[in-house]
């Protein structure tokens, strides 16, 4: 019985820590510059900081974002 | 509808968007909620050069959101017309694009004619009349 409750315990913890680290990675990825693309057939690809297409992409957003505040 | 006013509208219901430009696929703005009309055309001409440069073995793209620490642009096509907008930090990206998909519908849709706008207003005004004179009759 100590031997399954240790065991229930040990899983609890284990999936705390690992849904805590799912989370933090989440939050931490907001706010990073990326562009998400969408395509007519439905499809979307993300294209993150230090990928080639970002640094294609994230300039023309930029500029189009400082022209839109002045 | 027209473009100003489909502008108009989108800016009323998303709080998210700062400001927005309409413009057609070779690049004139159609309406814009910035007053400069060069940075307006800035703005559409950087539309289409996202979108261009995205272009993908998934063909052209529809749509596009870049996101930045200190906002995002989004941007948002269809065959004849495009529509961008700047909003403030962490968005509701799925709103966003929904109000702007929308505003871009709007903007599409012909404006109602004249002649049958008239004949809806004669159609009221009539009916009003007939009304007034129930009413008038129910005086005497």
């Amino acid at each position: 019985m100590t031997a399954r409750r240790r065991l229930a315990a040990l899983l609890v913890t284990a999936g705390s820590v690992l849904g805590a680290a799912a989370l933090w990675r989440r939050r931490s990825d907001v706010g990073k510059e990326h562009v998400d693309v969408y395509f007519a057939d439905g499809s979307m690809v993300t294209f993150g900081e230090g990928s080639d297409e970002a640094a294609r992409l994230l300039p023309i957003a930029r500029r189009a974002l400082a022209h839109a505040r002045g | 509808m027209e473009a100003p006013q489909a502008l108009a509208d989108l800016v009323e219901i998303s709080a998210q968007i700062e400001s927005a430009v309409l413009g057609s696929a070779d690049g004139t703005v159609l309406g814009s909620t910035i007053a400069d009309a060069e940075r307006s055309e800035a703005v559409v001409r950087e539309a289409l050069a996202l979108l261009e440069a995205a272009h993908g073995p998934a063909g052209e793209p529809t749509q596009a959101e870049a996101t930045f620490p200190d906002g995002s642009f989004f941007v948002v096509r269809d065959d004849e017309r495009l529509v961008a907008a700047v909003t403030g930090r962490d968005p509701t990206v799925g709103l966003v694009f929904y109000d702007l998909k929308t505003c871009l519908r709007l903007a599409g849709e012909a404006p109602e004619k004249p002649a049958k706008a008239a004949a809806a207003g004669g159609r009221r005004r009539k009916k009003k009349v007939d009304e007034e004179g129930a009413a008038g009759d129910g005086e005497a």
